[in-house]
Formats: C-alpha cells, structure tokens, sequence
C-alpha cells in the first residue's frame, strides 16, 4: 500500500490514527481531576509542539540517523524557515500557503550553502562546523541583522506592515484560505473535555506527510546509499559512488523538514525570535532523536513526543505538589525527597534533560525503540527474525544470531 | 598607530582565554582521543571557584556596636568577616581584596577533582565508543553542570572584582615609546594575558622537558605505539584530563573580572575555542595558541567602533542596511575567519596531514 | 600497449622517494604481480594507481585515459575496481545490500538521485546481486550481516562486489594477507576461477610467493621505489637482482 511494505504501512497507519485521535488519546482524565491537571497533555498548544518538534526530529534523522553525521546546528533551519514565514505573513497575507512555501525554500537555499562548506569536514570537524554556523546565525539573528530580524525583541506582523495581498475580510490571524489556525471546536463528554484544533491538525498533516517521506527514504536507494556512506565511505568511493552529492542531499532535506517545522511554528504563532536558533535548541532535537532512537522510523517522533511531555510535565512540578505526594512520609523523609527532586522540577527542567541526555547516551546508545527491541527479543527467542527490518535500518539485522 | 596596539592589546586578553581553553581541548583530543564539549564548563567551574572564593572570605559574623546607631536609632550591626577576626582588619582585608587570584587553592584542587572524576567516572567509558557518543555525552554533561551552577548561583551574572591594585589602566604608552597616555590598557587584562602566558609555557615546558611530557606527545602522534611500550597509559590519561581541566579552570578564574561569570559562559566559550581548535589545526598545540590569540585580536579589530566607522566611511555605506551588517560584524568575525581558512586549508593553520583525520 | 600504462611515475614524502621514475606496463588479460620487500612503494603505486595519491611527476595511463587528477570514484567509474588488504565492505548492511550498491554504481553512475522509489522494486538489480552471489556459493548468506561473516566470506564479498562492476582491472592489495593456509588455497582457487570465467586483468600485490606463483603472468619488482625487473615467473626465480633485492629474505 502507498508504496510500502506491510510492516511499514502499519506503522505509518499507528502513526496516523495516534496523530489524529491524538486530542482524545491524551486527554485520559476528566479536565477538572487533579490527574487531568498534572497528566493531561491534549490541549492544543503541547500538541503542536509534539507534531512539530516530532516532523523536526524525523527530518534530523534522515541526516544523523542514515548517514552517521552528527549536525549541531539544526535550530538555525528551524530559525531560518520561521523568519521566513513571519516575513511572508508581513508582506503578503496571513495565508500560511506562501509561508510555508518560502519557509522550505529559504531554508533549503540556507541548507545548500551551510551544507557545501561543513560536508567539506567529517566526523567531529562535522559537527564543530555545524555548531559554529548556527551560533553564527544566531549572533547574525540575534544583532547583526536586526533589520531583518527585529533584534532582540523578535519579529512580528504590526499593523502598519505592506501584506499587499491581503483583503478586507481576511482573519488577522494565520490561516488556509480563510481557516484559521487557531479556532478550534470544544467537545464535551461529561467531564471530559476535547479540543480538535485547526493549527493542530495542519501540523499533523504535515507531520504525517514528512513520516511518510521519511520512509519512502529509508527504503529508498538513496536511502541504502546513505546507509552505506556511514557504514564505510572508503569502500564507497571505491564503488564509484560520489558521496559529496548524496550527503548534500540529505543534508538539504533534512534542513527542508526543519524549515516547514520553523514555518508550522510561525502558523501557529506568528512571532519569532532569534533564540530559536541558540545552541541548546539544536541539542534538544539531538535528544529527541537519540532518545527515540536514532535510524529507526518511529524512534525520533516518539523521543519528540516524550521529551515535550515530560518538558510540560515537570515544568508544571513545584514544591507544593512535591510535598503533596510524599505527604504520607514521616517528615523528614518528605523534605529529604523534595529537597533532592526539587532542583529537577519547575524551572530545574533543562538540568532532567541533561541527565536523560547523559543516561540515554550511556545505558541505551540505540534510544528507547532499540531498547524496546532487545526486551521484545528477549520474550520471543524462538521466532525466526529473518525479516525484522521493519521499523529499523540498519540495526534490526544486528538481532539475528550469526549461524 | 596607536589605535592599532591598542587593538592588538585589547585582543589579547580573550585570545588568551581561546588559546587555555583550545590548548585543553587540543590535550585531551591528542592524548585521549576524546572530544570533549564539557570543557567551556570546565572554563566556567574555574570562573565561579573565583566567585566561591571571594564568598568563603565574604563569611562574616554579625557584631552590635552599641556605641553606635543605624538611621533608625538601632545599635548598629556590623558584618565582620571572619579573616579579619582571624588575621586583624588589615591583613584580612587585603586577604578579601586578592579573592580572586587566591582563589587559586581552591580552583587547583578543585578542577583536579573534577577532571579525575570526569575521567575515571564518564570519559574513560568512552574511548571506545564513537566520536559521536562522545560528543552526545559530554554535551549531555555541559548541560547538566550548566544547571547546577545555575541552582546554586543563580542564573544572572555575579560581579567578582579584582584586586582594587589592579583596577585602572597601565599607560602602556609610556613604556612603548609612543607618549604619555597613548595606549591606556586595564591593568588586569595585561595581568591575565601574562598569567595565561606563563601557563601556556609551563604546558609547553612539561611537555618538552618531562619524560611523562615525552610519552604524552608521543601519544599524540600515535596512539597505538605508546599503547605499545607497555607504560601505564591510564593512569596518565586521567592525570592529562586533570591538567587539561586546571588550565581550563585557571583561565576561568582569573576571568571572572573581566567577565561576570554565568551559567551559560562555557558554552559560549566553547563554541569559540572549538572554533580556534580546527583553525589552529586539530592536534596541534602551537596551532592552538596561535590561533587562540589570532582570532582574539581579530575580533578585538573588528568590534573597534572607529575602526568599523572607518570601513563604512570608505565604502560610503553609512546609513544603509550594509553598513549596519558591517557594524555588527564582531559577532561573527571569528566564523567568517574560520570558515575562509577550512576552505582554504582545510587542515587548520599548523595542522599535519594523518592527524585525527576521521 | 597495454591496458594500464605508467610512465615515469615519482613520488617524494618529505625527504623520502617513495617511488623512483616508475614504469609499468599491464597488459589486458593477464595477471600482472608486483612484489617487492616492504618499503618498496608497493602501496604508494596501488594508491597513485586509484586516485588517492597525486605523484610528482609522470603519467598514469588506463584505456587510453590518463587517471591521474581524477577522483577514486571516477577512476572506478572507467573501470578499474579495487581489493583491500583487510576486506572493506558495508558492515552494517546485509550480505545483499553490499552487492547491491556496486549494482546500482554500474547502472547508476556516481551519483543519482533516487528517494522515492522502494529497493524492492528494483528487480534487475536484485536480480545481478543474487547472480553474483550463486557465483560465488554466498546466495544462501543474503540476509546476514557483513560483519557477522568470516574472514574468507568477507573476501569473497568484497571481490563479489568488485566483481559485479565487470571491471576492466581489478586491483588486489595483499589478498591473502594474515590468512590460513587454507583460505589462501581458496583464495587462490577464487581467483583463477574467475580469471578463467570473465577474463578479467588483475594486477595483484603480494608478499606471498605461493600466491604470486601460482597466478601471475608476468611479475614487476619493486625495490626502494624503482622497478627492478619485469619477467614471467619462471625468469623471476633465478632472477640475480631479485635474489639479491627480495628473495635472499624470503622463502620460496
């Protein structure tokens, strides 16, 4: 179906169904509970940032994941492609059509130059490149460029802005064609409460078009020749095989889905500042990747997914709720704990993610879907695996005993 | 003319942070193959043992003077801190005023501590494993000592002064020969760049003059033959990471005035010094140094107000969106160096050919 | 005139000849040997020969193009492919993707971009990577992972890979370098097999003498960077100069 094997096609249908269904899925305790409070995470503004920190962590993995190149700058793609948009919903309309559109352009014309000067590198000279180039960016974003860039306080639409196609009628809001992005429609079930969202959606849609692509790489031959220029670039240069255009290639395709995540981000709120692009932004996709998984499908959505919730989670944490659950402890017992948890909750978010960072890094070099892998392996010894490469690339095939 | 040494002067004192930092860098990714991006927290761990130190000498005890009252008819309360109690007002005080550069008992042991604890605790599992998990993890460790720092200092910069002998300017001038006033230079930033001169020798004479120097530039050369010779390389691999740390550290500390320390300055560091790294040459330490103070004073030109005025003036671009850009370029001077010489030689400044090639 | 000519090749590291005024002529069809003690430049003229070293001066001539100057990619493109010392394969691909990509090389050219269509479909493809493998008795190891192979399979996969391009020369670095006796026997049988089935031109380097002997042709010694002698083994063997050169060290 659509190009795909079985496996793939299921996975791609999960992926659909969770994205779809996702403002329900998430929203498992009525609204006015405590648990619906802390835990729920169906409301409109996390989920976007699930699907589009999701589509950004897939388009990395096409680069990182295929090719072993490791980019520490994909937030200046991110960056890039959101000025680009605010630019159009500044001299155009707030149609997100041309946004988007110059979103990927711009970014793709940004990814071909940074491209062409860091692929002259390998390895960590990669990597070093990559990260100068984006604190680059963000010093030219945030200073430098401040006419195009609004400095400091960051670009937005103001009222006295051209936006020459727009006409009387239009929403003052992004939209498609008159949809704005940020209605939505309210569900009440008893005390459940549902919100299915324009900006939402869209961002699903896309996300669910750039998972798609994603696979028809992976299974590509293009894809199997990126593959192979991480196994071993001697050999493939000896096979007659120029890997400088397939690396540039990647690299411009995974900067592409970076700048539609930087557009989606615009759609969905059109204002945009220079610190998009700073270093820890770029680590952060770096996270959601490897956490999920690097080289797997399905792995980079999930850490997308998973690191998002657990940002919302425990930035929400403070020490009231703290002491709340440890409240039938002696009381010393209860402080002790607050003390030791409460520099990781609240404001103390980006210390857990440095710490995940490093346990993921060190107990589970293969992300959680790898990890998932080796346990499911483990309960099934006796089925044959000859055809496990369904949500893996290169790393399912490292299952199958050597006979 | 004089302008132009007062430039050259400006630029070193950062060049002299680039150049500590790049020269650890450079020591740890010769002799251990490691690629550390930790190092600028190791920089920033120097910057607030500065910051610690002037606090621990701060401590004081609350004295009633009921002699005297405070504006609202109280006994005064006076702050006496303890050194002075220990070693008389005068001595104490003086002991307070050089914070700073005492604050090298405390960073010494400390950064030692840590880079063993870095070495023998996380780095040493990674030798074998990828550059690129290398890079995951010891950035995972940059985020993770960044937050600490921040959970107990704060996240706003703290302002560590330096020895009030050495606030002002030297008249450099003077002894240049170029007249009296000519070239005013902060005295500490000339300290600084003589203290980072002496540590970079000291490095350069314990790698040349000791055997355990020998062995480390042997390491760097080749590896796989100093694994050979049957020495123990651990235990002077984590000694290296130890020294690597100090020198990062010390040149965090006797920063701390020029810059007040923050959570985030060893990641800004860093990104420069791996900059300054690969400019240099990875694996070269001459390269490291060289290039250290080349970028520096670089960027010391180029955030030059009337040197930026007179560019825009010559290519009549004032007013327009050009001479804006030309206005900011100091922010981005260094990559736009960095990125002209990989283009050109690729292998950095004094770079060999077959060094860390991959 | 033969199918790879070299002419007055030199080569200087640093103070060092690494190769001295070097001609070399291979003709098509045979199995031309170099041999040469250790330092002899052996390597240095492999690489010159695949486009990873520039030499100083001379020319280096393959079906009537000259190589030098280009890209080890494009040097494979005219025709000539290349057997390393320890067997450089796709170790994280399967047995069937590391024939597979040689495939899509030869059709392909170097660079094509192909992101949408599956490998699946790619029936032709599939098609000469499962020949080449019966060629060479690996059909039934398709689905396992190239590292997870022995030494002897790894070799004969990379020279499955090699093989699968239909080279015009194919370039042999030490094949049997660290093998078992056995292996080298295989090896050996591997090589005259397809010697005789595609008739291809090797030019092999080797420090084995039972290898060079029971495959070369004609045999070229190298001796501190110049060629010594060019002969057929059987003048090889009381050869003056390569005694003294080479074969006073070795046992043959």
């Amino acid at each position: 179906m659509l190009g795909l094997n079985s496996r793939d096609f299921k996975l791609l249908m999960i992926v659909i169904f969770m994205t779809l269904a996702a403002p329900i899925l998430l929203n498992p305790f009525p609204v006015d509970s405590a648990l619906g409070e802390s835990f729920n995470a169906g409301y409109p503004a996390l989920m976007q940032r699930f699907v589009i920190f999701g589509l950004l962590a897939v388009g990395f993995n096409i680069l990182f994941g295929l090719t072993g190149y490791l980019s520490f700058g994909h937030a200046a793609f991110l960056g890039v492609g959101s000025y680009a948009a605010v630019w159009m919903f500044k001299l155009l309309s707030y149609n997100i059509v041309p946004a988007m559109l110059a979103s990927v352009i711009v970014a793709a014309l940004f990814a071909v130059v940074i491209g062409y000067v860091c692929l002259r590198r390998s390895g960590i000279y990669f990597s070093i490149l990559t990260l100068a180039f984006a604190q680059m960016s963000y010093a030219l974003a945030y200073s430098v460029l401040s006419p195009i860039t609004n400095g400091e306080t960051g670009l937005q639409v103001y009222s006295d802005d051209p936006q020459v196609l727009m006409r009387a009628g239009d929403p003052i809001v992004p939209h498609l064609f008159g949809l704005e992005m940020n209605s939505s429609v309210t569900w009440n079930v008893g005390g459940w409460q549902f919100v299915f969202q324009n900006g939402y959606y869209l961002s699903a849609i896309c996300m669910i078009i750039g998972f798609y692509i994603s696979i028809r790489i992976f299974r590509s031959p293009f894809g199997l020749m990126l593959r192979a220029i991480k196994s071993n670039q001697t050999r493939m240069s000896y096979t007659g095989m120029n890997t400088k255009p397939y690396m540039l290639a990647a690299f411009v395709i995974s900067g592409m889905y970076a700048g539609v995540a930087g557009g989606l981000m615009s759609a969905m709120d059109p204002l945009t500042g220079a610190e998009r692009m700073f270093w820890t932004a770029s680590g952060e996709i770096v996270v959601m990747a490897i956490l999920g998984g690097v080289g797997t499908l399905i792995g980079p959505v999930l850490g997308a997914g998973i690191i998002k919730y657990l940002e919302n989670i425990i930035s929400k944490i403070n020490s009231d709720i703290l002491h709340n659950w440890f409240a039938f402890m002696p009381d010393w017992m209860d402080n002790l704990l607050v003390n030791i948890l409460y520099p990781f909750v609240g404001k103390g978010w980006h210390l857990t993610l440095g710490v995940l960072f490093m346990v993921v890094v060190i107990f589970l070099p293969g992300g959680l879907v790898q990890g998932g892998q080796k346990l499911g392996a483990l309960f099934s010894r006796k089925s044959k695996s000859s055809n496990s490469d369904a949500t893996t690339a290169g790393t399912a095939n490292t299952n199958t005993p050597a006979e | 003319m004089d302008s132009f040494i007062l430039q050259i002067l400006n630029g070193l004192d950062k060049g002299s942070a680039y150049a500590l930092i790049a020269l650890g860098l450079t020591l740890i990714f010769g002799t251990l193959g490691v690629v550390n991006f930790a190092h600028g927290a190791l920089f920033m761990i120097g910057a607030f043992c500065a910051v610690t130190m002037q606090r621990i000498l701060g401590l004081s005890r609350t004295v009633v003077d009921e002699t005297q009252t405070d504006f609202l008819g109280n006994p005064l309360q006076m702050q006496v801190p303890y050194v002075q109690d220990w070693f008389g007002p005068v001595a104490g005080a003086a002991i307070q005023d050089w914070a700073v550069p005492l604050a090298i008992f405390l960073t010494i042991p400390v950064m030692l501590l840590v880079g063993w604890g870095m070495e023998r605790g996380l780095i040493k599992h990674f030798y074998k494993r990828p550059h690129a998990d290398q890079i995951l993890v010891t950035f995972g460790l940059a985020i993770v000592i960044g937050e600490i720092i921040k959970a107990f200092y704060g996240a706003n910069p703290i302002q560590t002064p330096m020895p009030s002998a050495f606030v002002g300017t030297v008249d450099l001038g003077r002894y240049l020969g170029l007249g009296e006033g000519a070239v005013a230079y902060p005295t500490w930033r000339l300290v600084y760049f003589f203290f980072s001169a002496a540590i970079i020798a000291a490095v350069f004479a314990f790698l040349q003059f000791t055997t355990f120097g020998m062995v480390v530039r042997a390491g760097m050369a080749d590896r796989e033959t100093v694994g050979m010779l049957g020495i123990d390389i651990d235990k002077r691999f984590t000694f290296m990471f130890g020294l690597a740390a100090s020198v990062a550290g010390l040149a965090g500390m006797m920063y701390a005035p020029i810059l007040s320390p923050h959570y985030n300055i060893g990641m800004d560091f860093l990104v420069l010094s791996f900059v300054v790294v690969v400019v240099g040459g990875m694996g070269s330490l001459p390269g490291a140094v060289l290039a250290g103070f080349l970028l520096g004073i670089t960027q010391s030109f180029f955030s030059n107000p009337a040197f930026k005025g007179y560019f825009v003036e010559l290519l009549r671009l004032e007013g327009t969106f050009a001479g804006t850009v030309i206005t900011g370029l100091d922010q981005i001077i260094i990559y736009l160096v960095a990125i002209i010489i990989l283009l050109t030689r690729p292998r950095g400044l004094l770079g060999r050919k077959g060094v860390m090639e991959d | 005139m033969g199918i790879l000519e070299v002419k007055g090749v030199n080569k200087r590291f640093g103070g060092l000849q690494a190769l001295g005024d070097v001609n070399l002529s291979v003709a098509e069809n045979t199995v031309h040997a170099i041999i040469g003690p250790n330092g002899a430049g052996k390597s240095t003229l492999l690489n010159v020969l695949v486009g990873k070293l520039i030499p100083d001066s001379g020319s280096v001539m393959f079906d009537g193009q000259s190589v030098l100057g280009r890209k080890p990619h494009e040097i494979n493109q005219m025709g000539i492919s290349r057997v390393f010392q320890t067997p450089e394969i796709f170790a994280d691909l399967s047995v069937m993707e590391n024939v597979m990509i040689p495939c899509f090389a030869r059709r392909d050219g170097a660079f094509r971009m192909h992101a949408i269509g599956s490998v699946r479909n790619e029936g032709d493809i599939i098609g000469q990577a499962e020949a080449i493998l019966a060629d060479v008795n690996m059909l039934a190891k398709r689905d396992m992972l190239a590292s997870a192979l022995s030494r002897g399979d790894k070799r004969r996969l990379e020279m499955a890979m090699c093989l699968v391009q239909e080279p015009k020369l194919l370039l042999l670095d030490e094949p049997t370098a660290g093998m078992a006796r056995a292996d080298t026997n295989n090896t050996i049988d591997l090589l005259k097999e397809i010697k005789e089935k595609r008739n291809i031109t090797m030019c092999i380097i080797e420090h084995d003498m039972h290898v060079v002997f029971s495959l070369a042709e004609r045999i070229t010694v190298l001796a501190q960077g110049t060629p010594l002698v060019e002969e057929t083994p059987e003048n090889i063997k009381g050869h003056p100069k390569v005694r003294e050169a080479y074969l006073g060290e070795a046992q043959v």
